[in-house]
């Protein structure tokens, strides 16, 4: 960049002060700070005043006053006398919790059809085309909308209901599922299936170091479903079977009133939960499917054939050559519409379910502490996706190509 | 050749049979792709039945069932004992409020001459083969943006005093920046006359710019508030892309930046924008912004949203356009300042049409994420195409068991043509445009 300027004459120009490029930066990033100081003076002075204005007193005090509305889902104990801080936290419990079922379900789903985006089978392969396209053209919130006000609409009112299997009942009032209940003894379960997880993670390991030391395979797969299914059933045996399930009751004779499902007894999964959960989950999908026909495609041909020309058989070269190499491919974007969709169920508050910002926009009606809401949204959404995005550095790092 | 009548010679060639009927034709393509073995066929089977069992009731909705004329709800009532099918009259009679809100019916036209303009230059500019693809491009994104605002809100825009000392000062810095070089670099005017051009040229086009908005053209003034529909959705689409793509540009130039405040200071922008929900960010703008600003100061809603909107999507562009910096070939750069180019000579010149031209797909993509995102303006209390179909279904006059579907379906047919189409488009851009980087 430092280029001497000649003049006509032939003889160098002594060049200004304003053409150094150290200077000129310094002057550049000086000149942003300055901007950017009194960008937050101006801002920081004027929420005081107009805060003084409104007689809004800041600072985070107001958490532990008495929130006064209730939830229709809480997985902690919370009621109408429980603090703002604690509704809150209920409401990150539950954007989790919709987050990590909407995960799963997103996964499952985007697997199948991006694995379908390939099949040989047309009908298959056009079907899955025709979801992708359709489902990832079409706004989110529309999609919710669709789920909770229409589709949740068209089912059974507060007093019939569809059964399925007859353990799980569907109405307006949400999905009924029976309740287990953990009977004295039932810890003895939970013991197994931590001492199965540490069990299969040490024989995972042993497996795989045999297998570079001798080349000889062991059933890892079988062995580790086995112990982490097989040791709490065992378990539940032997400690004389210490959990039942309470099943939903509905009452479908006397007061009108009472008719309907009993309160609390089974487990009842909000409609807004299932309307939010789907919409989420499908639409996801629909970005994971492309991303793991991308990451398959990826993996050249080569690598098939290679492996066949090994003697390796069709199941062996998917397991161990092509998904390898396909998920160094997709874990990145992948990790980045889980966290999309972590984001995105943020729209719950379109349709009222008690997630984080539902929750927060309530007390925030409330008590007007703007400031505080808003620091508590961005501060949680972000550390979200600072984990996130961590995970997703240290697992590139593990996976990538080691070359010269 | 006394035994030659040992061998048989064929004279003339045997006549070529076609392919045996199995792997021919229709008949073959099914041996082939439906029933290749007896998973397959199972397969096949298993989607028609999906396929069938989605599409079916579908098209008895859509178009069987449903009713296309009527004066209100009483046409789309369930007729006896049959399904109701989509109120498609419900839709024709709301027709107007889901494209242009409560915008006066007199002043409608306005509205559609900004969509006939917005059509008439953005056809040509999309289309490859149209020539004056750089007079398009000045008069799409320097020319229409001003003409519409006008346009649509009236115009007659009450300038304040401190707009018109921005100008001032602006011109007043390239003046004595200019004065600074000539007296310290002991140089000529003509040496200085890039800087002059520059800082003067602007405070110029933003004078222009001030001065004929704020022209009374005798139209009528339209709040914002009574705008919605079709036209809030393009408004704010448009509008964010096009804000958000220089500031996007500068924060990716600022990312790749050398001076690290200047870096630092990017980075952290880019992070915290991409790392919030934009429900968040339009909470933010709606309830926060006026806190920010002194008493008596108020901002438009809609401009509000606009800000939070252009905000966020800059960050998502920032990096659209770094990956595109990022596969400019170290070359390029070196050739470009062995050649003499300053920093924004060798950006304008060689290294943005490259970079640029390579993510044309990821800003596609983006404005398609915005276009769909744009919905979220319905939670604080915006009327888009999908909050004005929302607010029609409180109105008892078309009340029927058919309108929720009916209404979801109209706006789902209308966003999906939009971004279905845009996804085309880029596609079709980025097969040719692509100009050898790709092996």
């Amino acid at each position: 960049m430092s280029v001497m300027e000649q003049d006509s004459a032939g003889v160098p120009a002594r060049a200004s002060l304003f053409n150094d490029p150290k200077v000129r930066g310094i002057f550049y990033q000086l000149l942003l700070v300055v901007v950017l100081g009194l960008l937050g003076y101006f801002i920081v002075s004027n929420t005081i005043t107009n805060l003084e204005r409104q007689n809004i007193a800041s600072g985070w005090g107001f958490l532990s006053n008495t929130a006064g509305f209730g939830t229709n889902q809480s997985l902690v104990p919370y009621s109408e006398t429980s603090s703002y801080g604690r509704a809150i936290y209920v409401g990150f419990l539950n954007t989790l919790l919709v987050a990590g079922v909407g995960i799963f379900c997103a996964t499952v789903i985007g697997f199948v059809v991006g694995i379908a985006r390939l099949s040989n089978n047309w009908v298959i392969n056009r079907l899955a085309y025709c979801y992708v396209e359709l489902v990832r053209n079409i706004p989110l919130l529309l999609q919710i909308f669709f789920w909770y006000f229409a589709v949740l609409r068209s089912i059974p009112s507060k007093r019939e209901k569809w059964s399925f299997f007859d353990t799980f009942h569907l109405n307006i009032g949400g999905l009924r599922v029976p309740k287990p209940i953990w009977e004295p003894g039932s810890q003895w379960i939970g013991y197994a299936l931590i001492i199965g997880f540490i069990a299969s993670f040490l024989i995972s390991r042993w497996a795989r170091k045999r297998q570079e030391a001798t080349g000889q395979q062991f059933p890892t797969l079988a062995t580790v479903l086995g112990l982490i299914i097989g040791l709490p059933l065992i378990a539940y045996f032997i400690a004389g079977m210490p959990v039942s399930l309470e099943h939903p009751n509905f009452v479908e004779s006397g007061p009108i009133l009472l008719q309907g499902f009993e309160l609390n007894v089974g487990i009842n999964v909000i409609p807004e939960f299932l309307a939010l959960t789907a919409a989420l989950a499908i639409y996801t999908a629909s970005f994971i499917a492309e991303i793991v026909r991308a990451g398959i495609q990826a993996v050249s041909h080569g690598q098939t054939e290679a492996a066949h020309a090994l003697g390796l058989r069709n199941g062996q070269t998917l397991r161990l050559v092509v998904i390898p190499q396909a998920m160094r491919v997709i874990i990145p974007p992948l990790t980045s519409q889980y966290l999309n969709l972590t984001k995105n169920s943020s729209l719950a508050v379109a349709i009222a379910y008690p997630d984080l910002v539902s929750m927060g926009g309530t007390v925030l009606n409330q008590t007007g502490q703007a400031i505080e809401i808003i620091g508590i949204w961005m501060m949680v959404y972000l550390s979200l996706s600072l984990i996130t995005s961590a995970f997703m550095n240290w697992y590139n790092q593990r996976m990538a190509l080691v070359e010269r | 050749m006394a035994n030659s009548n040992m061998f048989q010679f064929r004279t003339e060639e045997a006549p070529t049979l076609s392919a045996p009927v199995s792997t021919r034709g229709i008949i073959g393509w099914m041996r082939q792709n439906l029933f290749s073995s007896v998973g397959n066929t199972i397969l096949t089977i298993i989607g028609i039945l999906l396929a069938y069992s989605i599409f079916a009731p579908l098209i008895q909705f859509a178009l069987i069932d449903a009713v296309w004329t009527g004066q209100n709800r009483e046409a789309c009532l369930p007729q006896e004992g049959g399904h109701s099918g989509a109120c498609w009259a419900y839709v024709k009679a709301y027709f107007p409020q889901f494209i242009y809100g409560r915008y006066p019916a007199e002043e409608i036209w306005r509205v559609n001459l900004v969509y006939f303009l917005f059509a008439a230059l953005l056809i040509p500019l999309a289309t490859p083969t149209i020539p004056f693809k750089r007079l398009n491009t000045i008069l799409f994104f320097g020319v229409f943006p001003f003409v519409a605002l006008v346009l649509l809100t009236g115009g007659d825009f009450d300038i304040g005093f401190w707009a018109w000392s921005l100008v001032g000062a602006i011109a007043l810095i390239g003046i004595l920046l200019a004065a600074f070089q000539m007296l310290a670099g002991g140089r000529g005017l003509s040496d200085v006359t890039p800087v002059l051009t520059a800082f003067v040229g602007t405070a110029v086009v933003i004078a222009a710019i001030l001065l004929f908005v704020s022209v009374d053209f005798g139209l009528v003034v339209v709040e914002t508030a009574v705008w919605g529909g079709l036209l809030v959705t393009l408004v704010i689409a448009v509008t964010g892309i096009v804000a958000s793509l220089p500031l996007g540009i500068a924060l990716a130039l600022g990312r790749r930046s050398q001076m690290p405040i200047i870096r630092m200071f990017s980075i952290v922008f880019i992070e915290f924008w991409r790392g919030v929900p934009l429900i968040t960010v339009l909470f933010m703008s709606s309830v926060m912004l006026p806190l920010f600003l002194p008493e008596g100061v108020t901002f438009d809603k809609l401009l509000r949203v606009l800000i939070g909107v252009t905000l966020f999507s800059a960050a998502y562009m920032a990096e659209v356009v770094r990956g595109g910096l990022q596969a400019i070939p170290k070359g390029q750069y070196e050739g470009a300042m062995a050649l003499g180019l300053r920093f924004w000579q060798m950006m304008y010149l060689v290294i943005l049409p490259q970079a640029l031209k390579m993510v044309i797909p990821g800003i596609v993509n983006t404005f398609i994420g915005l276009f769909k995102d744009t919905t979220l303006v319905l939670i604080v209390g915006m009327f888009d195409l999908l909050g004005q179909i929302q607010s029609s279904f409180t109105d008892p006059t078309w009340s029927s068991p058919s309108q929720g579907h009916t209404g979801y379906l109209f706006a789902a047919m209308v966003f999906f043509c939009f971004c279905f189409g845009m996804s085309r488009y880029s596609m079709f851009m980025e097969k040719k445009l692509h100009t050898g980087h790709k092996r």
